[in-house]
């Protein structure tokens, strides 16, 4: 579904990314994952075409990804982010269908399709009603989720969704997503800080520091067979593998609990 | 028709302008005068949306105008009074302005007719031609297409004056007789003091060898006189203080000062436009003697009669003329300035929002442009008001086309300002969002930018309607009307009530403005950007 080909970027002097390499398949679920700044959440902005790379580049669909097709391009992604990103002056349920409204979508088909997603996301539908200020964070970020899906994308693109979450509700919504994903098959990329997470979604790890991919695989890959030592380090500093390093589905089993 | 709505229709003539709002203007005006019609019925802004712009003047309206202090104004409705009287349409721009401005709008057509002295033609408007005889005055104002009547009969050059008992006592009737009396003590105004026509040519011209001269500001050299702290000062012949004061005037028998004789000047083809006018002003050569001068200056300044009235008596005493006293009610007088005032604020305030939205989004959009937009709508803002009304004249005139764009640049910065904020002030991750989901840019900004930055717009077009309810009392002086009409005459008549009638409403209508805005930001602004995040 995407590829970047030895893409580049760098903000003030600094590169961020270099000469950087991935492939996502389509209907996978691929987590990039790493410390802060290592470049995961360029590589989604890259993807999504807010950003442009320096040098290589950005394929969608085996076409790269032109100011000419960028438009008709993001329809065919939804795009998740941290605090939601809603739109203050709509109601929820006008953040929702705004696109399809600007697309001229008839209005029972939307009705229609708002109801889908009020169900699969599992949003009371009168929130549907309130403003973004009027709806706790959780429910921010199931709006935020239907809006991205109305138009029933190929691709999901989530940049750490649900890191400003507390606990509990994180809980819920990583349960809720992962339910989404499979009855969905849509190809994801996911965002996250969090190893837990990365293991409970991702059929597909990436690991990344400095701009660079550490090591691609499984969390079993990564746990078993670390490609450099600071795979090990980066594991144990969220508590993954120690003590029982071979038991990769300890990390999922917390959040399941 | 009954005597009071032959009086009304006077008076919506003589107000009447060229565009048809301004006939709306005085429609509804005199509508609220005739019936129980009440100003609410009518929406201001149904009115404002009438307004064309069509200035051609009808071809038979003649417009008389005043420099603004009451000499002037009199004289003023004294021939407007008159020509009105002959049937003539006419209308009177009092207070226009001081004698530049005046003699401009009259060579450039704006107005036909207006009082002025022999002595500011020749020293102040044709100072650098020599102008030594009435001939070739009257050549040099042929030159400009303007024609001078004879003079009228008064003279209003500077003079000495001292209290009439005082004189009486020490037998002074002369500037030659008070230079024999050394020991007088004279006070003079400070611009007299220092003009080398004044105290020191004076002082030459006489001989003069008084030991003490005192500069003191003109209102308090009469009460300095009163109170006999100076014996002389300096005045203009025909000051209505000469009379109040009990002054006498002393004779300038060696014609040391200029001759500022009164005349009217008016435009050389308002012979074939309307004769009957020209046959007025002729109607007045001679008529006006210093006594009558002052005492018409007396009724205006210290009795505080209104100069149309102290006009109407004046025709009535001298040329037997019913002279139609046109100065309107209170509340008519309120509600046309109040109308004036709204059109000046909402013309001024509409073009500005037009204008300035799209240069707040261009300004949030390219950095570098929006640096220049500000910094250009900035320094256009730091010009004083005064300034910037005068520099319209040459451009656009007289009157309300001048405010009206004076205001339209002062309302810019408040509302590019603001949309530029605004838009600046959403925060990246929403941008990106209406990027992400395929919007194109337009739709974007039309969709999800503008409606999220409306409460900073609207607050700055809150601040330009409210400062422009300010500013546009300025605009009265340069003819535009509005509530900086009394506050100008009250100025110059030193009469607080007239200011008050101005002031009052000007800011009762920038709280109600304010006040319209906060209640229109209620209904329009989404409910969602006024709710406080809960945090």
């Amino acid at each position: 579904m995407f590829d970047l080909l030895d893409a580049s970027k760098s903000f003030g002097g600094r590169e961020v990314l270099s000469g950087f390499n991935l492939h996502v398949e389509p209907e996978t679920t691929t987590v990039l994952i790493g410390p802060s700044g290592c470049g995961k959440s360029t590589v989604l902005r890259l993807m999504t075409g807010l950003l442009r790379p320096d040098t290589g580049q950005v394929m969608f669909r085996n076409e790269p990804l032109t100011t000419a097709n960028l438009l008709q391009a993001r329809r065919s992604m939804g795009y998740v982010i941290q605090e939601g990103g809603l739109f203050a002056h709509l109601t929820a349920g006008r953040n929702v269908t705004l696109m399809a409204r600007y697309l001229g979508q008839q209005p029972d088909k939307i009705q229609k399709r708002l109801g889908e997603l009020v169900e699969l996301v599992r949003l009371h539908g009168e929130l549907l009603a309130r403003y973004p200020t009027e709806l706790s964070g959780g429910q921010r970020q199931r709006v935020s989720l239907i809006r991205a899906l109305m138009l029933d994308p190929d691709v999901l693109l989530l940049d750490e969704p649900l890191g400003a979450l507390d606990p509990m509700v994180r809980f819920d919504l990583q349960t809720d997503l992962k339910q989404i994903f499979q009855t969905l098959k849509k190809t994801v990329v996911l965002v996250t800080h969090d190893i837990v997470e990365a293991a409970y979604f991702g059929n597909e790890i990436v690991l990344m520091r400095d701009g660079r991919i550490v090591q691609k695989g499984t969390m079993k890959d990564l746990v078993e067979r670390p490609s450099e030592e600071f795979v090990g380090r980066f594991l144990a500093a969220q508590r993954v593998g120690v003590g029982n390093s071979n038991d990769p589905s300890r990390a999922s089993g917390r959040a399941n609990q | 028709m009954t005597n009071d709505e032959t009086k009304k229709n006077r008076i919506a003539r003589r107000r009447s302008r060229s565009s048809s709002f301004r006939h709306s203007v005085i429609r509804i005006s005199n509508l609220i005068r005739h019936s129980n019609f009440e100003f609410r019925h009518y929406p201001p802004l149904l009115a404002l949306l009438t307004i064309a712009l069509s200035s051609c003047s009808k071809p038979s309206h003649v417009t008389i105008a005043s420099k603004a202090f009451t000499e002037s104004v009199i004289l003023g409705e004294v021939a407007s009074q008159l020509i009105d009287a002959k049937g003539v349409d006419v209308s009177h721009r009092r207070e226009l302005g001081g004698t530049r401005l005046v003699w401009d709008a009259l060579v450039n057509g704006q107005i036909d007719a207006y009082p002025e002295y022999t002595g500011t033609l020749t020293n102040e408007i044709f100072a650098n031609q020599k102008i030594e005889t009435p001939d070739q005055l009257q050549a040099a104002l042929a030159a400009r297409g303007v024609i001078m009547t004879a003079p009228l009969g008064f003279d209003d050059s500077y003079a000495l004056g001292m209290k009439e008992d005082a004189a009486k006592r020490l037998g002074i009737t002369t500037l030659t007789d008070l230079a024999a009396h050394p020991q007088l003590r004279l006070g003079f105004s400070n611009e007299f003091l220092d003009r080398g026509d004044g105290w020191p040519a004076l002082r030459k011209a006489y001989g003069m060898t008084h030991a003490s001269v005192t500069g003191l500001t003109h209102d308090l050299a009469y009460r300095a006189l009163d109170g006999a702290s100076i014996d002389v000062t300096d005045l203009y012949s025909t000051d209505p203080e000469i009379d109040y004061y009990r002054l006498r005037v002393l004779d300038d028998d060696r014609h040391h000062f200029p001759s500022y004789q009164a005349v009217f000047l008016y435009r050389a083809d308002l012979n074939d436009r309307a004769p009957k006018a020209v046959q007025a002003l002729r109607d007045l050569e001679g008529k006006i003697d210093q006594k009558r001068m002052i005492a018409m200056n007396a009724a205006a300044k210290i009795e505080k009669s209104p100069e149309s009235a102290v006009a109407a008596g004046f025709l009535n005493k001298t040329l037997g003329i019913e002279g139609r006293s046109m100065v309107a009610g209170f509340w008519q007088r309120l509600g046309l300035r109040t109308l004036e005032h709204l059109e000046l604020v909402s013309v001024s305030l509409l073009a500005a929002i037009l204008v300035a939205i799209p240069l707040g989004v261009v300004a949030a959009q390219y950095t570098k442009a929006g640096q220049v937009i500000i910094g250009v709508i900035a320094a256009i803002y730091t010009i004083p008001s005064l300034a910037l009304l005068v520099f319209m004249l040459p451009v656009l005139g007289i009157g309300w086309r001048p405010a009206v764009a004076a205001l339209f640049l002062y309302s810019l910065l408040p509302i590019v300002r603001n949309t530029h904020a605004g838009l600046l002030g959403i925060p990246l991750a929403v941008r990106e969002s209406a990027a992400t989901l395929g919007l194109p840019a337009l739709a974007r900004l039309m969709r999800v930018e503008i409606p999220l930055a409306t409460p900073s717009i609207l607050a700055g077009i809150q601040t330009s309607a409210v400062l422009n309810v300010g500013t546009a009392t300025l605009g009265a002086l340069i003819g535009a009307g509005g509530y900086g009409q009394p506050i100008v005459t009250g100025i110059r008549l030193d009469n607080t009530r007239l200011i008050l009638e101005g002031a009052i409403p000007a800011a009762i209508m920038a709280l109600a403005v304010q006040g319209a805005f906060d209640l229109f930001g209620r209904l329009f602004v989404p409910r969602g950007l006024r709710i406080q995040k809960p945090q």
